[in-house]
């Protein structure tokens, strides 16, 4: 029988530390992705170390509209939190949709990121918001981070510590969820700030979240859904599976910008 | 309020179900248990070179590792399919060996190979992982079209070219003339989806053997324990009837999925006599997925002849139909008799031939799912005159008005004698309660709002009650299908019913009830339902096919009418009246109009101290009887759908759902209209959403709730459930039958209201988003909407 030890920790630099004396130890946030894949036995660590209960790892911080998000927040926190709502309402209605609220409750920032499952929401908005994430030894653009299907710049045991964004003068997301399993079959997130205009999309493409260049390029001229018209991503860049081939997904991306770009302006 | 026939009671059963003190077998735990967990395979069709058992074996909490060389050794038979058909040229069907744990070849995803019993359910499932067994793939024939292709790989070397049968149903000479006579032939190609079961509550079986006794007991989560004996016993030879006790406690759905006997109840019971300890065995939901008799899988070509006058002249149905990778428990009878024997639908068809091609393919096997057959034979006839009459230019609703079956009894040309309705009445009721006139200002102002919007119609019928044991013993049956009950009066009054039919969510320990307290004249708290124990009760023929209503409450009510019979001839000995002057009400048997009266649990009390009994007359209050149904019983209806559609996307949301249902005799309405409510659900799940998919290799592809989607509560609309009944005409209380209907009439309803929002007719189920999207691309309404 697989037994596996159990570890909790009180702060970040004791999880790094709990984390790095296991055999084939992980850290455990939510434990929404991970504790299914431990039951189907396609994940069999030796070691958890819960970062859950992690102080320091917790909670979000508004100053001006420059915003943090500790890496262990969960998905409701997100979503209830006011001061964030204030200054960017966005990610807080793409929080609030994502699974159900057990999952909301249990499922964090931090978790989703490291996962980057190619169907998962926060991947786009990171995207979009042009977010930095931060460890306890580096800070990484989203653009850099999200490197392709489940695979980011993580090193092994790197422990995500908070996430930091500016928020946009407007943004929205939109999502389509698979008709299955409700993650995105295709989510837009698009966010209009100092920089320009940003199109993080996810769900849809073959290798995981991307941002959409041209579909930023034409709301840079006109941030308008408008704008969009006549332009698409390339469907033979877009997942195909057995709820939708990539000309649908390729649809789904530009119905799916229109209509984000629509709710933001 | 009346606690009687009509009533809406609420369900005795609910309190346990709801405050969670339901038993279910899983729920069971005997002294001495140990867990069972399977080897399975990997591959849809491969040799089995070696089974190495020794690193299992050697693990932590291992009891035993066994495997089919052990089993067969010990002479446990093969399964079976119960129903024997024939092909056309005579030839009996092809039955494939299947081995409760495959011996020299597996043949699906899933294939049981051996079995670990162990302490403890992980140990059990860590060896089992353990075990290794050597493959040797072979090429693989996943679907209908890869198995019947030249040159398949076989997947059973008895059924050449993987044909099971090939058989047909009616008139092909006569079809062929009306459809070469025709004024207009629709002709269409249609693809009835393989769905998952998805049962609540996962199968279970916990066996214990009891050495001194040399007696078995099974726990299992069973539609029909006393159909599972006899299997068990007559075929699967694992104890003779007398030495074998199943047990089929608190169920948690059914839908067909747990009316057969599967390999893992056999090996529990063969592994508890292996080990002398009670084994336990219980799904996981991956379990489900990959061994739960799968439901549907039909391919059709179908032509349907009209006259001038929009009257059908012909009907002419192909079907291929996909069995998976061996024959489950019923699984001949479901495309053929459950099937083509409806193709008549509501209509007057002067003449239908049905060919049916039943294959193997390297998949779970198929068998009947709620509806069974009656949903593929509904969909085929409903899909047919909606697309008869867009074709024609005729109002769906005239042509089906013209040709609808108007006098009873009725027989059609595929065996089937309907026995009453008025298919009008309820078609009339739908449409009224739809507000189908006005539909097109409702589609004008969803084209406002960017939506498409679309109405569509099913007039479903079905054949429930199965069935008059004689009748389907001719067709190949291998069981009677009647139904058994007894009634036990207690000394004081209180009432045991046993029932042969099984509850798994029906509620029948209240409808049940409801029918004796109203026969009685008795309160229905004193009255119990008990079932689903072959110790308890002597036979049954189980629930499926909403046989518990038409079959089951009719023995009860012949059992009753036994009952009552001697209570009158108590009271009136004891009251010095004549029996035929009595009435039994208010729980009292008496004269009206005068003052003699007994109390009804006087009379149970004379008749157990058998102080004052007439001449001759034996002591005691109980009486059996077994009802054997001289028709299927014909529940039809009219279903209503309105879809609105996001061009953008091409999502459906079905907006409005009318069903206008005939049911006969109804019991209890509120019970009733939940099965019409969980029917329209898994009916639009199969419309909408649900699909079982294989991919080229034999893997499965939806094998869980990331990719297999089951309808949620946003799915559906709020119902509107109405009635337009009949009295069935051929068993004592005119009950039809209610358990199947949603799910049958619903898919058509959904599939044509879908094709009349976007203009385009080619849309197979599920219509998912990007299935309806492409539609819409290939139409063009998409523009004329945006
Ligand atoms: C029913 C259901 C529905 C869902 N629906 C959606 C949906 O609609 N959209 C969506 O986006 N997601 C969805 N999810 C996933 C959910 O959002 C999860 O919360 C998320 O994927 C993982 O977060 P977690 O905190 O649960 O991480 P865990 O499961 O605890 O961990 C996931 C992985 O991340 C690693 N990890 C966790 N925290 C850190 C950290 N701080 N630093 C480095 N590595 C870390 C873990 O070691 C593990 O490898 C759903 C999940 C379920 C069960």
């Amino acid at each position: 029988m697989h037994s596996l030890n159990y570890h909790k920790a009180s702060n970040a630099s004791e999880a790094a530390r709990l984390l790095s004396g296991t055999e084939d130890g992980k850290f455990l946030a939510g434990g929404q992705t991970l504790i299914p894949a431990m039951k189907t036995r396609l994940a069999a660590p030796s070691d958890l170390v819960d970062v859950s209960g992690a102080a320091d790892l917790r909670g979000i911080t508004v100053s001006g509209r420059d915003v943090t998000i500790g890496a262990a927040t969960t998905h409701a926190e997100v979503a209830a939190s006011g001061e964030l709502r204030n200054v960017c309402p966005s990610i807080c209605e793409m929080a609030a949709n994502i699974g159900d609220p057990a999952v909301r409750h249990r499922g964090t920032i931090g978790g989703s990121i490291a996962n980057n499952d190619p169907a998962a929401d926060y991947p786009a908005a990171m995207l979009a918001l042009g977010a930095t994430i931060k460890t306890a030894s580096r800070e990484m653009a989203a653009d850099d981070f999200f490197v392709g299907l489940f695979e980011t710049a993580l090193e092994d045991d790197e422990l995500i510590t908070s996430i930091g964004f500016t928020a946009p003068e407007a943004g929205a997301y939109a999502k389509f969820p698979n008709p299955a399993s409700r993650y995105a079959m295709c989510g837009v997130f698009v966010a209009r700030g100092d920089g320009g205009v940003r199109v993080g999309v996810t769900g849809a493409g073959a290798d995981g979240a991307f941002r959409a260049g041209e579909f930023e390029a034409a709301l840079g001229g006109e941030f308008s859904a408008e704008a969009l018209n006549g332009i698409s991503v390339n469907a033979e860049e877009m997942l195909s599976d057995i709820h939708g081939d990539g000309v649908y997904r390729a649809n789904l991306v530009s119905v799916m910008a229109r209509r984000a770009v629509a709710a933001a302006s | 309020m009346s606690e009687g026939i009509g009533a809406p009671v609420k369900r005795k059963e609910d309190k346990r179900f709801i405050t969670g003190k339901g038993k279910y077998t899983d729920d069971i735990r005997m002294e001495n248990q140990a867990y069972a967990a399977f080897a399975r395979s990997p591959h849809a069709h491969a040799e089995i070179n070696g089974i190495e058992t020794s690193a299992a074996e050697a693990m932590s909490g291992v009891i035993a590792v066994l495997d089919g060389a052990q089993l067969t050794g010990d002479g446990i038979g093969n399964l079976i399919c119960g129903w024997a058909i024939s092909s056309k040229d005579g030839s009996p069907m092809n039955m494939g060996a299947w081995s409760a744990l495959a011996t020299e070849k597996v043949r699906y995803v899933g294939d049981a190979v051996a079995v670990v019993i162990a302490e403890s359910k992980e140990e059990a499932q860590a060896a089992a992982e353990a075990i290794e067994v050597s493959y040797n793939e072979l090429p693989v024939a996943a679907n209908i079209a890869a198995a019947l292709a030249d040159g398949a790989p076989q997947v059973h070397e008895n059924a050449p070219g993987n044909v099971i049968y090939d058989w047909e149903l009616g008139d092909g000479d006569a079809t062929a003339a009306a459809l070469a006579g025709a004024a207009h032939v629709t002709e269409m190609d249609i693809t009835n989806n393989r769905l998952a079961p998805n049962a609540m509550e996962p199968r279970s079986a916990v066996a214990t053997y009891d050495d001194a006794e040399d007696h078995y007991t099974l726990y299992s989560t069973s539609q029909n324990p006393h159909v599972a004996r006899l299997v068990l016993s007559a075929f699967y030879q694992v104890a003779p009837e007398h030495k074998l006790r199943v047990i089929a406690p608190d169920v948690g759905g059914g839908f067909g999925s747990k009316i057969y006997i599967y390999p893992e109840e056999i090996v529990c019971l063969w592994a508890s006599m292996k080990t002398r300890r009670s084994v336990k065995w219980t799904a996981e939901r991956t379990e489900a997925f990959l061994t739960d008799a799968h439901g549907r899988d039909h391919v059709t070509k179908a032509r349907m002849g009209f006259d001038s006058d929009g009257r059908i002249v012909g009907f002419k149905v192909s079907t291929k139909a996909n069995f998976g990778a061996y024959m489950s428990l019923f699984s001949s009878a479901v495309p053929t008799y459950l099937y083509a024997t409806l193709l008549s639908g509501t209509y007057d068809i002067p003449a239908i031939h049905c060919e049916v091609l039943a294959c193997y393919t390297n998949t779970v096997p198929v068998d009947a799912y709620r509806g069974a057959g009656r949903p593929e034979a509904s969909f085929v006839v409903e899909r047919l005159m909606e697309t008869a009459a867009r074709e024609m230019g005729k109002d769906p609703a005239e042509l089906r008005r013209v040709n609808f079956v108007k006098e009873f009894p009725y027989q059609t040309q595929v065996i089937m004698n309907y026995d009453s309705g008025d298919f009008e009445g309820n078609m009339n009721q739908a449409m009224e309660a739809a507000d189908w006139a006005g539909f097109t200002a409702r589609k004008a102002e969803a084209a406002n709002r960017g939506k498409l919007r679309g109405i569509g119609m099913a007039c479903y019928i079905e054949a429930c009650g199965i069935a008059p044991s004689a009748a389907v013993g001719s067709l190949g049956a291998g069981v009677g299908l009647w139904e058994s009950a007894e009634v036990r009066v207690n000394p004081v009054g209180t009432i045991e019913v046993l029932t042969g039919s099984h509850s798994h969510g029906q509620g029948h320990e209240t409808t049940f009830a409801q029918v004796v307290a109203e026969r009685f004249g008795v309160p229905l708290d004193s009255i119990q339902i008990v079932h689903g124990d072959t110790d308890k009760v002597q036979f049954g023929m189980g629930t499926y096919g909403s046989r518990s209503g038409p079959v089951g409450i009719s023995a009860i009510v012949k059992a009753c009418d036994k009952v009552e019979v001697k209570v009158r001839k108590i009271a009136a000995h004891l009251l010095e009246c004549n029996p035929d002057d009595l009435v039994l009400e208010d729980s009292q048997v008496k004269v009206p109009g005068t003052n003699k009266a007994l109390g009804w649990h006087e009379v149970g009390l004379a008749a157990y101290t058998a102080h004052n009994l007439p001449a001759d007359m034996e002591p005691g209050l109980k009486e059996g009887a077994f009802y054997d149904p001289e028709n299927f019983t014909f529940p039809m209806g009219c279903f209503v759908a309105e879809v609105e559609i996001d061009p953008g996307t091409g999502k459906t949301d079905v907006v409005k759902f009318v069903a206008s249902d005939d049911f006969g005799v109804i019991i209890n309405p509120m019970i009733v209209e939940g099965q019409v409510h969980g029917g329209i659900a898994q009916g639009v799940g199969q419309a909408l959403l649900e699909e079982m998919v294989y991919d080229e290799s034999g893997q499965p592809v939806s094998g869980s709730y990331m990719d297999y989607t089951m309808p949620r509560a946003e799915d559906v609309p709020s119902f509107v459930v109405e009635h337009h009944n009949t009295r069935c005409a051929t068993n004592p209380l005119g009950i039809k039958g209610c358990g199947e209907a949603g799910a049958i009439g619903s898919p058509p309803a959904v599939i044509n209201a879908i094709t009349d929002a976007i203009g385009n007719n080619d849309v197979s189920m599920p219509a998912t988003p990007a299935k309806v999207w492409a539609a819409i691309q290939a139409s063009g309404t998409s523009m004329a909407a945006e």
